[in-house]
Formats: structure tokens, sequence, C-alpha cells
């Protein structure tokens, strides 16, 4: 992977509050608990020699219980929380060593945040709110609404530019916050639990929303939550915190697959399985196929063979025409239909990607088994009802 | 031995009395130029306030108070109640009274508003100096308020600017005290979310915190204000004139009457004050 799109990359990075930290520092080395540190010299080690990375363009997300130390090391990389020890580089620039006016800019231009309640200024309106990150940069108040109201049409809160936040539902306002962060076109979105003080509903069109914004801004996001669904459902990489520390640091998939303890495994077997299965998953290689130049008796005896009442139909090179039912194969053979009338076209596909809980439904409706295809329509496997209905559990 | 157990033993006396006393006569015997020029400039922003309150006409005043009232509670009976009190404020023949308190009133006020504002925004910025503060604060507020009179009397002599000095004194607290809590009260994701987007202190301060802040900040001035009514009365002791001279003249000559007209239009000129102040803040909230 090229290392120039490492757009953060945090290094060893420790954060502890109270003040006797060297001492702190000398029982971490020795092996001592979180625990027993703060029992002798009473500081909270809130982030333990964190590293990872995130590339240009990702949703990373970190996941952990409360008090993991998630939300300290979002802080730290806009230097909410000066990091006690540790390197934060942000395109190769160590931020620990910005100096005030730096981090200013570091702070207007590159990374912005978005907060778990919202932090919206109850004495603005939306339009001051969205625009206030150009406000205090100095942008003229014209250009800075003009801008707002762009942004605003995109998080769909077009027409509520004038209301007071206080008069908007939760998920209304985090679209506020989500218009806010936006505003500057920083490269780096930090987002600390954004939608965890949404009730279920409408935190799912959120979920929904922020992909699409990412779909067509393609920001670099570090995420917070604390629940497995979302990061798993959101994240390109997910890491998952216990004390302070990383525990796993991988993709959804093999975050499933290779949970690298009983703490991960734990974690991800809460998980609604159905979003980090795709199909590749779950499908299998059919066993009963009918090359449909070689006609129905071909195809008769493929279905005798294997003990089948249908059979997948495919043309030159794989690709996929549809199903051949035992029924349509006799009157074929006894001259009712033409082979191509017979085929049923008609018939759900799916691809390699897809997301099993998206086949829940096609699979509920349809009466055969679902192909599998690639971009130029070849067969790649098949997905039988019974496979979807097992991954749901 | 049983004397000891029932009064207190003298030989542990400390004169805390005559120090004090030291102190304030060195201050009049060294700081009387500052004194004085401090007693000057201040006879001259009461004189200034004064005509300007004294411009406006009796009539003016109650058609202010009608419009302001009826702005602030929406409701034409309330408007009427409040002008017709002011009205008989002059039919029993004490409207230039209470023109000369309003002046004091107004004069404290401004000084206690520009002192205690700023005070308000440090004491809320520095924890260490809020641990000082809040006693100094407490006791500021606790004190008898004629205990201020002394100082005043005996540094700045008997009239209508130390009078002015002691409301001051005795009104500040509430505004610093209710500036300072208000601005800690702001919810720190939103002073995060500030600094988050790269503003600077001055920027959070004022386009956050104090706007954040301000239905209780304005409750402050609310109470300074409130505060200095009731001091400006007490300080007719030390020869304040308005209001208050006409209530220590009926306890003087024992005329129950002039007392307790003068008694009724201060509480007309407070509950005015109070409710068209308070209505402003609230419609800020």
């Amino acid at each position: 992977m090229n290392e120039n799109n490492k757009i953060l990359k945090v290094e060893n990075l420790t954060k502890m509050f109270g003040s006797k930290k060297l001492l702190a520092r000398e029982m971490l080395k020795k092996g001592l608990s979180k625990n027993e540190v703060l029992k002798k010299t009473g500081v909270t080690v809130a982030v333990d020699n964190v590293s990872f990375e995130v590339r240009q363009g990702e949703i990373f997300v970190l996941i952990g219980l409360s008090g993991s130390g998630k939300s300290t090391v979002i802080r730290c990389l806009n230097m909410l929380q000066p990091p006690t020890s540790g390197k934060i580089y942000f395109e190769g620039d160590n931020i620990k060593n910005y100096s005030a006016k730096q981090l200013r800019e570091f702070r207007r231009n590159k990374v912005s945040m978005v907060f778990q309640n919202f932090g919206l200024m109850s004495h603005r309106d939306v339009l001051s709110n969205a625009a206030y990150g150009l406000e205090i940069k100095g942008v003229s108040k014209k250009e800075r609404e003009e801008k707002a109201m762009e942004i605003i049409s995109m998080v769909g809160l077009s027409g509520w530019e004038g209301q007071s936040v206080l008069n908007l539902s939760g998920g209304m306002r985090q679209r506020v916050g989500i218009a806010r962060a936006l505003i500057n076109n920083p490269d780096v979105l930090l987002m600390d639990e954004p939608f965890s003080a949404l009730d279920p509903l409408v935190r799912r069109e959120m979920q929904f929303e922020l992909l699409s914004i990412q779909e067509k801004l393609n920001k670099t996001i570090v995420f917070i939550t604390h629940d497995i669904d979302e990061a798993f459902k959101l994240g390109n990489n997910v890491a998952i915190m216990q004390d302070g520390k990383i525990i796993q640091t991988a993709t959804p998939e093999e975050m499933m697959s290779n949970p690298s303890n009983s703490y991960v495994k734990e974690f991800t077997n809460s998980a609604d399985k159905t979003h980090v299965y795709s199909v590749k998953n779950i499908m299998i290689t059919p066993s009963c196929l009918a090359h449909s130049r070689n006609g129905a008796k071909n195809a008769l005896k493929q279905m005798y063979d294997n003990g089948f009442s249908s059979v997948f139909v495919v043309g030159d090179k794989l690709r996929f025409v549809g199903i051949l039912t035992l029924e349509r194969a006799l009157a074929v053979r006894n001259g009712e239909l033409s082979f191509n009338d017979a085929v049923y076209t008609d018939v759900p596909t799916t691809q390699l990607e897809t997301p099993v809980s998206d086949l829940i439904p096609i699979a509920a409706k349809s009466a055969f088994p679902i192909a599998v295809v690639d971009n130029d329509n070849r067969l790649k496997g098949l997905v039988t009802k019974a496979a979807v209905l097992a991954s749901l559990s | 031995m049983h004397k000891l157990l029932t009064v207190f033993p003298e030989d542990i006396y400390i004169d805390i009395k005559a120090p004090i006393d030291k102190f304030i006569n060195f201050m009049l015997q060294n700081w009387s130029p500052f004194f004085e020029a401090v007693s000057k400039s201040l006879q001259l922003f009461l004189n200034a306030i004064g005509s300007a309150v004294n411009a406006i006409p009796w009539w003016l005043l109650i058609i202010a108070v009608f419009f302001a009232s009826y702005k602030v509670s929406k409701k034409i009976s309330t408007s009427i109640l409040y002008s017709a009190l002011l009205f008989f404020i002059g039919v029993i023949g004490l409207f230039d009274m209470m023109y000369a308190t309003l002046a004091i009133i107004i004069a404290s006020v401004i000084i206690s508003l520009l002192i205690g504002l700023p005070s308000g925004i440090v004491m809320s910025a520095s924890k260490k100096i809020s641990i000082f503060a809040v006693p100094v604060l407490d006791t500021m507020q606790t004190m008898p308020s004629f205990v201020y009179l002394i100082p005043a009397v005996m540094l700045l002599g008997l009239g209508n600017v130390p009078a002015v000095i002691a409301t001051t004194i005795y009104a500040l607290p509430p505004v610093i005290r209710l500036t300072s809590h208000g601005i800690r009260q702001v919810d720190v994701e939103v002073v995060e979310a500030a600094k988050a987007f790269g503003s600077t202190k001055m920027q959070i301060l004022f386009k956050v915190q104090i706007p954040q802040a301000l239905p209780t900040i304005m409750a402050g001035v609310n109470q300074t204000i409130m505060m200095a009514i009731s001091m400006v009365v007490t300080c007719s002791m030390i020869g304040a004139t308005g209001l208050g001279s006409e209530v220590i003249k009926g306890i003087n000559r024992l005329e129950s009457g002039r007392g307790f007209a003068a008694g009724i239009a201060i509480v007309i000129v407070a509950i005015i004050l109070d409710r068209l102040t308070q209505g402003v803040f609230k419609k800020n909230e």
C-alpha cells in the first residue's frame, strides 16, 4: 500500500490525567494495570500506547465501551486534549509540534469535528451555526452564508436555515452539526459518537446519509461509536478499544472471522452479521449447470443426475441466462415451447460484494436460489435461501 | 476556674478595630488627593446623569414606561397599571425626589456593570481567582449595608458621591457572581466545538460563551439593580438626596405619613424596574 495515502498516523499515543504522570509511566512500564496505577498515584491512564493509521478517504471506526478511551483518542487528533506522549502525524507533520497559530490554522482548514450532543450554539439559527467555521476565519457574511446554504441543502435541511436550533429534532440538529463540520471543506472529519444520542430509526437514516455524503465528498473520517453494528456498517477499518488500548485493528470481515481474543469475539458476536457478510461469504458453487446451446435434453439430464427440479442456464463464457424448470424443460422436449421461451430470464441476481442484509427481501420472494454474477454477468456462484437465513442467526 | 467556663477569656483579646481605623486614617492622610480626584470625577459623572434624567419631562417618562411595559408584557392592562403607578408617585408629590433617586441608582448600576462584567469574565476563566473571590463576594453581600457608609463618609464626605460608592460596592456581587456562573455553565461541548473549529480565546468568549451565558448574566444585572435600589435608601443616612431622605426625615420628625409615602414610591420604582428588566432578559432567552 502506498505510504502517501496515510493521511493520519498515530504512534504510541498515551494520555494520562493527574499530576504524577512520570511515576505513572514508570509503573506502566513495569507492567502494572491501570487500576493499580490509579490507586497508587491518582493518575488516570485514559489512553495507553495506542498506534494506528488512517488512509485517505476511508472511514476509520474506533469502537469500545464507555471509559475505553476512544473519546480521548479522537480529542487528541485535533489537540482538544494534548497527548501526554506519542506522535500524531497529519500528512507527515507531527501536530504536537504546531504552534498555537499553526494549530488554529490546522483546526480551521484541515480537520473538523462532530459531537455526540451536537455542541450547537443555541443563541444562533441553523444558518449561522453552519457558517461558524467561516465566520471565525473572517469570511464575509455574504460569502459564508452562500456557502452555508449550499451545505445546508446537502444535508437536507433546506428551508430550516432561519430556525433556531432549539426548534429542531435530534436528527436535524446533528445534520446541522455535520453541515458545520463540512463548511471548511476539511480533509479529516472527526465524529465523536455522532449518532449515539439519536433514536434507532433516525440513527439508521443518518448512517445512510453519512455514507451518501461520503460517496460524494470522499472525506477521511474517524468515527467513534460503541455500537458494533454501526461500526461494521460504516467502517472500512475498525479498531476495537478496551481499557485505553487498541486490541485489534482490522476490516469488519477480518474481525468477524479472526477475532484476536475473546473480548473481540464477544463484541463481534453481538453484531448483526448480515451487514458484515457479503454474498461471497455465503455463496456456493453451483453443481448443476446447463449450457443454452446444449438444449433441453441436456438440461433435463443435468436435473436428473443431480436430483434438482430446476437448473441455471448459462451462455458463452458462463454468462448467466436464466433458470429452466423441470416442467418447462419437458414442455420443450414435447415441442410445446422453444428453448429460449422456456427459460425464465426475469430472475433476481446479485453480486459478490452485496451485503447479505440486502439479499433478505430478494430471498424471501424468489422461488429459486439466487445467482451471483460479476459485472460482465458471468455466473460466479449461487446463494440458497437456506444460506441467507442461516446467516441471520 | 468556673469563670473561664462561663465568660469568654479576656486575656486572648485581639484588637482588630484599631488596625482598621488606622488603615482608613492612613488612606485619609496619604491618599486624600486620590480620593478628591475620585470624588470630583464621580460628581461630574453623577451630575451628567442627573441632568440627563431631569431632561426627561414627567409625561414622557410615563409614556415611555407605558410602551416599554407593553413591549415586555404584551398586555395593555399591565402597561396601564405601571404607568398609573408612576403617575401616582407624581400625585403624592414625589416625582422630583424619584428623579434624584433614579440618578444615583443609574450611576451606581453603570459603575457596577463596568467593574462587574469584566470581573465576572476573569473569575470564570480562572479557578484560582474564583476560589479567592467567592468568599470576598460572600462577605461583600452579607456585610450589613450600613457598615459601608462609615469609610465612604470618612473618605469622601457626605452627599451623593459616597452614596454612589457605597451603593456600587453593595450592588456589585450579584453581577460578578452570575456572570462568572453563567459563563462556567455554558455546555462544555459547545465550547469544545468552538475550539475545535479554530476559534481564538476572544472569539470563544464573545461569540460563544457570553451569548450563551446571557440569560444568567442578565439575571445578575437585574439583581444588581434591585440591590442598588435598596442601598440607595440606606445611603440617605449619609446625605444622599431623593426618596430615602424623605424616609429619614419621617424618622427624625416622627411623621409616619411622610415615611410611608416615600416608602410606597420606592416600592413602585422597584417593581417597575424589576419587571421591565426581567422582561427584557426573558426575551433574550
